[in-house]
């Protein structure tokens, strides 16, 4: 069953499309991994799908559960279920640990909160006093992050780069957490450029160019990062064009 | 008739501390309340002196913590008015002295506001090794009926350190206009921060100010101020360095939202090679960033809103 469709999307800025003619099929219960160079539109695909500002002019269509939320803005596609986890999560000066973590939360209690940032792996006497500032470390911030999002308990998570900043051992927390989302029901989009990541997904999309150049079981698409990626022209100089051959010759 | 007298202080005591969410004190916490020009109760611990005395439409408050004392409790202090008409001008004469510690907490209330002037003019000496933290609480109607000028003039002594808190965010601010200038000397530090919500008509005005005039002095002068409606608010901030190894930063942070209006003028000076001093100053709406980040875990935009302004002031 498909929770989210994405059916022939297509997103320009400044007359350059960053995502050309995307469809992809997000089935519920499942985790996707979304795979590709720097540049790809992997970010650019995530932000379209939470509906952020200036990635909501786009041609083609986003369903939910079968009805577009082309026109609904970030909130409400967030009360259906939908969240993003910040490639690079942003600062609030003066707004605790507790109050983020619990803004997004259905239900509003300590416990909430330590046990959110515990599967976060951070200790709850610790943090709980801090502010989510500019005084935490990158890899801290994103933690915090994934404990935000573990504690809305979401239907669908789109989580860019969800590793990046975080140290070997505290990767952990965030398998575990993928883990546990799954478990729960949770629909989970992981966009990612680590094989130990692409690990923890059942199925992978390669984008280059904003352009969907291969899909398939995880597995199989660890090609991608073997140096193997499929054969096309466009290594290092993604263009759409050279982009596009592939999937013709496949 | 003297016993209503009683009556009546001990009602307006009461009424004043419960505007102020306060009610007990232990013996060992010091603290004085006054009401317009009206000593209603004092409390004092060892090392502390504080003498009121009422002029016509206030009181000359001298204050003095004795040199090498460390108070262990704060302070507290409460000035208001219950009634919705008038004026309370305080004078404060400030000294702590040389090695002493005091943590002053200042609580300004003004529940019934309709027509409340609360003037206020402090000179504040903290000697040599000596250190004083001062937080202010404005505690206002939900009118802003009230017009404040605190005027505070501090000097701060080798090695001593002054750092002042003003809060008001609960209730209508209503006319502001807050002044306070420093002289930092020699290893000195000041630190000075302002939060205030500016609702409906309210004006505010603030201006501060440090002179970092001795060698390896500190200031930093912080501004939060979230607006809404058509209130409207003017920050200049100040700060001169003039001796080697001073260092002062200026922070800025200024939410506007509807048709409210914001102005600030951040002004550095340095005056000498080896000094360093830094200003940032952000006005205009909620960052987009922070705003997004929390649509995206399905708060409304006025809820998101509130929760980083919220943040900003706390
Ligand atoms: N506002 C914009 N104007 C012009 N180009 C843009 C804009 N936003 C994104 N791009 C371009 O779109 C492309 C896709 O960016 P995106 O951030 O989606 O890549 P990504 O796949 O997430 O890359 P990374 O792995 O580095 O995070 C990039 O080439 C980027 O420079
Ligand atoms: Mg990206």
């Amino acid at each position: 069953m498909n929770l989210l469709e994405i059916k022939n999307l297509s997103l320009f800025k400044e007359g350059r499309p960053i995502l050309n003619n995307l469809s992809m099929d997000i089935w519920e219960g499942h985790v996707h991994a979304i795979i590709g160079p720097n540049g790809a539109g992997k970010s650019t695909l995530a932000n379209t799908i939470m509906g952020l500002s200036g990635y909501r002019d786009f041609e083609g269509d986003v369903l939910f559960e079968g009805k577009s939320i082309k026109a609904l803005p970030v909130d409400e596609r967030a009360r259906k279920g939908i969240t993003l986890l910040f490639q690079e999560p942003a600062r609030f000066e003066g707004l605790g640990v507790s109050q983020f973590i619990l803004a997004g939360a259905k239900e509003k209690s300590r416990a909430v909160v330590e046990d959110a940032l515990q599967h976060a792996g951070l200790s709850p006497e610790k943090y709980m006093r801090r502010a989510v500032d500019k005084t935490l470390s990158g890899g801290e911030r994103k933690r915090i992050e994934l404990a935000s999002i573990y504690a809305m308990k979401p239907r669908l998570v789109l989580m860019d780069e969800p590793d990046s900043g975080v140290d070997i051992d505290s990767v952990k927390y965030i398998f575990a957490v993928i883990k546990e989302l799954r478990h729960r029901g949770s629909t989970v989009i992981l966009i990612t450029h680590s094989p130990e990541v692409l690990k923890h997904a059942d199925h992978a999309f390669l984008i280059c160019a904003g352009t969907l150049v291969d899909k398939g079981e995880m597995s199989r698409m660890f090609d991608y990062f073997n140096g193997k990626c499929v054969p096309c022209v466009h290594v290092g100089q993604p263009t759409v064009d050279a982009a596009v051959q592939p999937l013709a010759a496949n | 008739m003297a016993e209503q007298a009683i009556v009546d202080k001990e009602a307006l005591l009461e009424e004043l501390l419960a505007s102020i969410n306060q009610h007990k004190f232990t013996p060992d916490v010091a603290h004085v309340e006054i009401h317009g020009n009206q000593v209603l109760n004092k409390n004092l611990v060892d090392g502390l002196m504080v003498e009121a005395e009422s002029i016509e439409d206030g009181v000359k408050v001298h204050i003095r913590v004795k040199s090498g004392v460390t108070l262990k409790n704060p302070v507290n202090f409460c000035f208001g008015l219950i009634p919705e008409n008038g004026v309370q001008r305080i004078i404060i004469d400030t000294v702590i002295g040389e090695g002493a510690h005091a943590k002053f907490i200042a609580n300004c209330t003004f529940p019934n506001a309709v027509n409340i002037q609360h003037l206020m003019n402090a000179t504040i000496t903290v000697e040599k090794g000596a250190s004083l933290s001062y937080f202010e609480r404005h505690v206002h109607g939900p009118n802003g009926g009230v017009t404040i000028v605190p005027v505070t003039k501090v000097l701060v002594g080798e090695d001593a350190r002054f750092s002042t808190e003003f809060e008001l965010i609960k209730g209508a601010a209503g006319v502001v206009e807050l002044e306070y200038a420093a002289e930092v000397t020699k290893n000195a530090t000041v630190d000075m921060m302002t939060r205030i919500f500016g609702r409906e008509g309210d004006r505010i005005h603030i201006k501060e100010a440090a002179h970092l005039s001795g060698e390896g002095s500190t200031g930093v002068l912080t501004s939060h101020i979230a607006l809404k409606n058509r209130a409207s608010a003017t920050i200049e901030n100040e700060l001169i360095a003039d001796a080697p190894y001073a260092r002062g930063h200026v922070d800025c942070k200024e939410i506007v939202q509807d048709d409210a209006r914001a102005r600030a003028i951040p002004v550095v000076q340095v005056n000498n090679h080896l000094a360093h001093v830094t200003h940032e100053a952000a006005i205009g709406s909620v960052d987009s960033k922070q705003l997004e980040t929390l649509l995206s875990r399905g708060l409304t935009e006025d809820e998101a809103t509130d929760l980083i302004i919220q943040g900003l002031l706390s």
